[in-house]
């Protein structure tokens, strides 16, 4: 009873603290602040996956997050105006439809989450729940995907190659025998 | 034991191996300079108590509230990583993920030591703090492939399975290369010995460059205490924990701890400072694969083992 009080009151809390920073993002007029301020909230939606025992889920939730915002907020404050926050700034573009749509999708799911009428559990739950979900989603197809996933790295890879404006041509020479390679930050290994 | 007590003194463990560690550093800066060792020179108390009482410098327009929110957290996140060490039996968070916890605490520091650099309003600071995420895309990975061999070996990310994974053998035997990547990583973290570039004398100090007062004071300590983390963390995950012959277990983890704590301390001022841009390189090219093959040297023995 105890237990279920305490749980109770830390998802509220988590919960509050989840969706107020995320409205923060939008209000402060700092990109640093915007953006921890998201960070922030992802950590406590993290926090609220360790409240449904997702341990391994709710931890990586925040170790990703954390990583991805710090990244973001150096390319936030490169590229965004007002990097400062010196000068008073918004981050809404299309104020009024931008905030109802927002506003409006939250209302219908957290609705529909509470209106629903969820079938009882019939049953009991197998051994073990990921092996379990994983067959159930994957089953057959696993050997497809895993294929798909190497296809897919390789594409991101060759994507980078074609991209990248400074080929090996370009470090190595058109021989490739230039050494040291001609880069305009050395490496630490020396190649 | 019992768990209330745990976190206390795990908290004073994690203050008297901080000030062993600064004392430590001390004498051996002292002798490295020739000098004799007085008691004074040694001790910490004279700084602490001038930091206390110094008043705080202040730059023309920081943002205080992210400055201090990085400043202090860089203590959160070491009692955090500590949380999760056992000792003796116990353990303050009985976490199922240990070793994912404590990668989520280092990622933490990749905000606040950024935070700590933005906040102050400096260029000098901001710049250590773009050294700070430099580096960590170069030492994340590597750290992260270095917490995976263990846990492969034990088929857990529980810490304390990963102990009782060791009772035949250390982990340490067959991952030499995670280990050794693991303390570089925790010297990373830390701004530690060759990672001390985001608070490089380059920078005038870096991200510490404008605290003054008592945040400089969280900031050092902060450094010390992560150190201290990384090395109590160390034990459980390749050298066997509390195992031992004739001692009880926790002196046993505090031996080993103090230890790989002592090892940190020697190599600090040892090795020259990396710079970010060139490390960059050799995590990525270097290191990377060699934690890979660890990792894989690893699965082929848990193979060979299985019953």
């Amino acid at each position: 009873m105890t237990s279920d009080v305490v749980t109770t009151t830390l998802f509220v809390l988590l919960a509050l603290v989840a969706v107020g920073f995320g409205f923060l993002v939008f209000r402060v007029d700092s990109m640093a602040r915007a953006t921890f301020a998201l960070a922030v909230s992802f950590v406590a939606v993290g926090g609220i996956l360790l409240l449904l025992d997702l341990d391994y889920l709710g931890v990586v939730v925040v170790v990703m997050m954390v990583m991805e915002m710090a990244i973001m907020a150096v390319f936030m404050i490169a590229y965004m105006m007002n990097p400062a926050g010196l000068m008073p700034m918004s981050m809404y573009h299309d104020k009024s439809r931008a905030m109802s749509v927002a506003v409006g999708t939250f209302v219908v799911l957290a609705g529909g989450a509470l209106l629903v009428d969820w079938p009882e559990r019939q049953g009991s739950p197998p051994a073990d729940v990921t092996e379990q979900v994983g067959l159930g989603i994957m089953g057959s197809h696993m050997l497809v995907m895993m294929g798909i996933g190497a296809v897919i790295l390789t594409t991101i890879v060759s994507a980078l190659v074609l991209a990248s404006a400074r080929s090996r041509y370009d470090r190595l020479g058109d021989d490739l025998k230039a050494r040291p390679a001609r880069d305009p930050i050395r490496g630490g290994v020396g190649r | 034991m019992s768990e209330l007590l745990l976190a206390p003194l795990a908290l004073l463990l994690l203050a008297g191996l901080a000030l062993v560690s600064v004392v430590a550093d001390r004498a051996l800066l002292a002798r490295a300079a020739g000098r004799r060792l007085s008691p004074a020179e040694l001790s910490p108390w004279p700084d602490v108590a001038r930091l206390l009482v110094q008043r705080r410098r202040t730059t023309t327009a920081p943002d205080a509230l992210l400055w201090r929110t990085g400043g202090a957290g860089l203590l959160v996140a070491a009692a955090l990583m500590l949380a999760v060490v056992p000792i003796g039996d116990s353990v303050i968070a009985d976490l199922p993920v240990g070793i994912v916890w404590f990668n989520a605490m280092d990622v933490l520091l990749w905000a606040f030591v950024w935070l700590v650099g933005w906040g102050a309003a400096s260029a000098t600071a901001l710049v250590g703090g773009y050294r700070y995420l430099a580096q960590a895309l170069a030492y994340e990975l590597p750290l992260m492939f270095a917490l995976t061999a263990p846990a492969v070996a034990a088929a857990s990310l529980d810490v304390r399975e990963v102990v009782a994974a060791q009772a035949d053998r250390w982990h340490v035997v067959e991952m030499p290369i995670a280990f050794a990547v693991f303390l570089l990583c925790v010297a990373a973290f830390s701004l530690w010995g060759p990672f001390r570039a985001p608070a490089g004398s380059d920078l005038a100090g870096g991200v510490f460059a404008e605290s003054s007062g008592v945040d400089r004071l969280l900031l050092l300590a902060g450094r010390h205490a992560l150190v201290v983390a990384g090395a109590a963390f160390a034990v459980p995950l390749f050298l066997g924990g509390g195992a031992g012959p004739l001692l009880p277990d926790w002196t046993w983890q505090l031996l080993k701890t103090l230890a790989v704590l002592l090892l940190l301390v020697v190599l600090r001022r040892r090795l020259p400072v990396l710079r970010p841009e060139r490390f960059a390189e050799v995590g990525w090219v270097l290191i990377v694969p060699l934690t890979l093959l660890q990792v894989l040297v690893t699965s082929l023995i848990v193979l060979a083992e299985a019953p």
